[in-house]
């Protein structure tokens, strides 16, 4: 099985903060397979996602250790703890999607919201926008509600068309790993359901990594699960063993609900 | 009903009451200089003193005197309050010194005008010998700053954070996300600020005066003394003949005027967003 990601030794520290929020991090995360990250709130989840694509460098003084690499199809690793120029960093961003808690659709047309991360990357040329623009909104489930109306503010979506817009504007890019933290929880259960959907059906093109609080949707999407408490990764492996017959003791009862 | 009961009903009567009689004094005073600004400055408006110039005991070059001051004023004053809003609320945010210019520009915005008119004097009407009308501009720009960076600043700071987040999550630079997103989601709020110090500074007096003081005749030389509606005001107020009075409350109505549909436009702009 091929990795994506691999996760080494990893601590992580917030500006001002005394000790470290992540303690020793060591998981991997395999490609085209979901990888669900679970656990009580505060354990450091969304931490360790937004290290994975270095977001966290938007705000100054966070401190990382350890290693993170990141493969390529040909299984060419880098580590990306060691970028430090903005262009290096972008690159990463281009290679490593985000998908956020809320919606964030950009004050723009449908349109020029999937164009921008285009634009960015580089691709000026008309129709290939119009390509990559119609394929990434039918990759992400949404083009027949829209096609009539890109020209129209994507704010005049609906909150689960939103999420599914900021989606398809990630897959837009063609990343090799897409994050998603928590990107139902504002959703109502149909939307959750499209949004699950469409998650399993992106693993063909596309590593997947989703932080959840829904022990259910963690079951249904993922292969893999990592089960984090209080900076720890306490036990990761396959989603069915995790659920069924898990090691840890502390992962058993958080998933039976007995805590968190 | 009991004695708790009754005491907070009579409570709320007094303080219902209280703020009502409020309310009423600050609408009468209001109601009085409209209606004594119409009753004595709609009789004195006539189609001439729109084509004549003050020597001609017209208003012309003092209307037209009076936007270009206050338009070059936001020509300068506007893009400094912008990039001093965005460097606060972007690269600043709390650091020492931003909190510093914070403070400095809420002080500025309570300086007294004709105290930044003496200034202006100071430096751009003495050195070169003579009342200007590029001084006069600088005066009103200094008055628009604050309130452009205070009204950027806090319009920015009602971005989502997220939105940011989202942009750079894409691949873009910091200054990409600023230009092309957060610039693009508060535009409503940073066009309101601006037209606000605009009219904020559009009825200004007391930094006129001693920078670039007034002009009889039209011009459009802003090295020169330039015409002004408010200066003109002032002066033809204390005059004792009543064709200058007279002159002097059509400019009155005239401002108040402009003023109000500034104010006006803004709050639709406003308004529209919500209901957007
Ligand atoms: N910007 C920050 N500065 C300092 N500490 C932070 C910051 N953000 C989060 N933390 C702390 O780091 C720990 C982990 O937070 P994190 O947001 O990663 O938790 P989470 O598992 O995603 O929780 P939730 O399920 O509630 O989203 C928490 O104790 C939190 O208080
Ligand atoms: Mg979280």
């Amino acid at each position: 099985m091929n990795l994506a990601m691999e996760t080494k030794e990893f601590y992580f520290t917030y500006a001002g903060a005394e000790a470290p929020t992540l303690k020793g991090i060591d998981m991997p995360i395999y490609a085209n397979k979901v990888t669900a990250l679970i656990g009580p709130s505060g354990c450091g989840k969304s931490t360790l996602l937004r290290s994975w694509n270095r977001i966290h460098d938007v705000y100054p003084g966070n401190r990382y250790e350890g290693e993170i690499l990141l493969y390529d199809k040909e299984g060419n690793e880098e580590n990306i703890l060691s970028y430090s120029k903005e262009d290096e960093l972008i690159r990463l961003r281009q290679r490593v999607g985000m998908i956020f808690q809320k919606p964030t659709p950009f004050p723009m047309s449908i349109y020029d919201n999937i164009a921008y991360g285009l634009r960015l990357a580089g691709i000026k040329n008309r129709s290939e926008l119009d390509g990559r623009v119609e394929k990434a909104l039918k990759g992400a489930a949404i083009w027949n509600e829209v096609k009539d109306r890109l020209k129209q503010s994507a704010m005049g979506l609906s909150g689960g068309q939103q999420q599914r817009l900021c989606i398809a504007r990630a897959v837009a890019l063609k990343p090799e790993l897409l994050l998603f933290d928590e990107p139902t929880s504002a959703l109502d259960p149909i939307s959750t359901g499209a949004i699950e959907e469409l998650v399993t059906e992106l693993k063909e093109e596309v590593t997947i990594a989703i932080v959840t609080h829904n022990m259910q949707q963690a079951s249904r999407v993922s292969d893999y699960t990592a089960f984090m408490y209080l900076g720890d990764l306490i036990e990761f492996g396959k989603t069915e063993k995790i659920f069924v017959n898990p090691k840890e003791k502390l992962t058993e009862e958080y998933i039976t609900g007995r805590f968190g | 009903m009991n004695a708790t009961q009754r005491r907070r009903l009579l409570l709320n009567r007094a303080i219902l009451i209280l703020s009502t009689v409020a309310a009423v004094i600050g609408l009468v005073f209001l109601f009085w200089i409209l209606t004594t600004l119409l009753i004595k400055g709609l009789d004195s408006i006539h189609w001439r003193i729109f084509t004549h110039d003050l020597v001609e005991k017209g208003l012309r070059n003092l209307i037209v005197g009076q936007m270009i001051l206050a338009g070059v004023a936001s020509l300068i004053g506007v893009p400094l309050g912008l990039l001093a809003g965005i460097y606060l609320r972007e690269y600043g945010l709390n650091s020492a010194f931003a909190r510093f210019i914070r403070n400095l520009s809420d002080v500025m915005m309570s300086a007294p005008s004709i105290v930044i008119g003496v200034f202006i004097y100071g430096i751009l009407v003495a050195p070169v010998g003579g009342f200007n009308g590029w001084a006069g501009s600088v005066a009103l720009a200094i008055m628009m700053i604050p309130i452009v960076v205070s009204t950027t600043d806090s319009m920015l700071s009602l971005v989502p954070q997220e939105l940011r987040e989202a942009g750079i999550a894409l691949g873009a630079s910091k200054a990409q996300v600023i230009l092309t997103i957060v610039l693009k989601a508060a535009k409503i709020g940073l066009v309101t600020g601006i037209l606000l110090a605009f009219a904020r500074v559009v009825g200004e007096t007391a930094p006129l005066l001693f920078t670039s003081a007034n002009n009889d005749y039209f011009t459009l030389n802003m090295n020169q003394q330039f015409p002004s509606l408010t200066v003109s005001i002032y002066q033809l107020a204390t005059f004792p003949d009543k064709p200058s009075q007279d002159l002097a409350w059509a400019g009155s109505v005239i401002l108040t005027a402009l003023v109000l549909l500034i104010n006006l436009t803004t709050r639709y702009i406003f308004r529209k967003r919500k209901s957007k």
